[in-house]
């Protein structure tokens, strides 16, 4: 796609579309878009995974697909082709994680469905996609996917080391010996709100690193 | 009708929407600085479910599911379109919304001025995709099920949205840390407003 254009497909200018997500433009904890599916399938490190990957395939594809029809979509039905563009992707996904993964899609439930409500992507079409070429949507669209797995992973990481210590199912806390000392795993931390706890406090650390994200 | 009473209590408090599946957390978080706008975000919430959940369960028991489409014909006993069920969920999600607006910019104009910039963005609010998908998971035994589950998802959704909007509009008056001000110390409040909610598991009628 990008090869044709002028510009390198590996620019600065590209690189920084890749790596605004992951920080300061961070899609859930600075643009809150798309905690709806996310919470929910942080418990275990395993579902995020899979999770976060989901998402990134389909917001890159979907970015670069509608990226690359942006002139011939007329402006008022434009949601309605965004929604069957996402839909056709999540679809996609879907049947191929019960294919090949059935255990973690079981796992995933409805939120793998739910994918296609995720704000992020509706977000970024709207924001980015429908105003850029292809390649830099294809790009905008996997770091969105990243920021969000990045933030997927660092909760269900600490989630499941401290609720259930294990870490991807390795029990790192009965090889460390700490249950001997009195060690309890929290119980309370595999329960729902306790995500939106943890998701609070990763946003208070960010934004007391970075002063210029603070609300008035 | 104790059967009912269970569905419609159990989708308010135990398995709320908000709080037990973190579903529309980005309308929950944008749309709840007042408690106005919250009421009548909730209020269209809980229409668009009570008309898109039965409308997504007809459509799926009599057309997407295995061999639902047996009323056609003995030909049809083996069709399967199960893996059409996100794209005509979606689908039917968004043209409610759209009917559902026009419905009530004709009949109810005062209510369509208070819903009005609302009903548009609940296409996309995922508790209306989520509460179809759920409806489907569950597998509700008929249509009257379904409504009951719809609107009580509906209900436990505006009771949290119109909740957190009343706690955020007093915590304007309190000192907040600064770089935990706005959405850092809403995504907290919702955790413990979701402890609280948790009160109410195991409740069985």
């Amino acid at each position: 796609m990008g090869n044709l254009e002028k510009e390198p497909m590996f620019s600065a200018k590209n690189l920084n579309i890749f790596t605004a997500p992951l920080g300061k433009n961070n899609p859930i904890t600075v643009q809150v878009l798309g905690i709806c599916s996310a919470l929910a399938v942080t418990v275990k490190l395993k579902p995020a995974i899979v999770m976060a990957l989901s998402v990134m395939i389909v917001t890159a594809v979907s970015n670069a697909v509608i990226a690359a029809m942006r002139q011939y979509i007329p402006d008022r039905i434009r949601i309605i082709v965004q929604l069957v563009v996402i839909a056709t992707m999540v679809i996609l996904v879907d049947q191929f994680l019960k294919a090949y993964v059935f255990d973690v899609s079981k796992q995933l439930s409805v939120f793998v469905g739910l994918i296609i409500t995720n704000c992020i992507l509706m977000g970024r079409l709207e924001a980015f996609a429908m105003a850029n070429k292809p390649w830099p949507s294809f790009i905008d669209g996997l770091g969105n996917g990243f920021g969000y797995g990045m933030i997927l992973v660092i909760v269900s990481f600490l989630r499941e080391l401290l609720g259930s210590g294990t870490v991807y199912g390795f029990p790192v806390m009965e090889k460390l010996g700490i249950y001997h000392t009195g060690y309890v795993n929290n119980g309370m931390i595999i329960l729902p709100p306790m995500a939106l706890i943890l998701v609070g406090l990763i946003i208070w650390f960010q934004r007391s690193r970075d002063k210029s994200l603070i609300e008035k | 009708m104790e059967n009912l009473l269970n569905i419609f209590v159990k989708s308010i408090f135990i398995d709320n929407m908000v709080f037990a599946f973190f579903l529309g957390m980005c309308s929950f978080l944008a749309v709840s600085k007042t408690v106005k706008t919250a009421i009548g975000l909730g209020i269209a919430v809980v229409f668009v479910l009570l008309i898109t959940v039965p409308v997504n369960f007809l459509i799926e028991k009599y057309v997407l599911r295995k061999g639902a489409m047996i009323w056609l014909g003995e030909g049809f006993a083996d069709v399967d379109l199960s893996f059409l069920t996100f794209m005509v969920f979606i689908a039917v999600i968004a043209a409610m919304t759209q009917l559902v607006e026009m419905v009530v910019e004709k009949f109810s104009p005062s209510l369509y001025n208070s819903l009005g910039i609302f009903l548009p963005l609940i296409a996309v609010n995922c508790a209306i995709l989520g509460a179809a998908l759920f409806m489907q998971q569950r597998e509700y035994a008929n249509v009257t099920e379904a409504t009951v589950f719809g609107v009580g998802s509906g209900i436990g959704w505006m009771l949290a949205i119109v909740g957190i909007a009343a706690i955020r509009e007093k915590m304007k008056y309190s000192n907040v840390p600064a770089p935990l001000k706005g959405l850092g110390i809403t995504f907290i409040l919702t955790g413990l407003m979701a402890i609280a909610f948790m009160g109410f598991m195991g409740i069985k009628l």
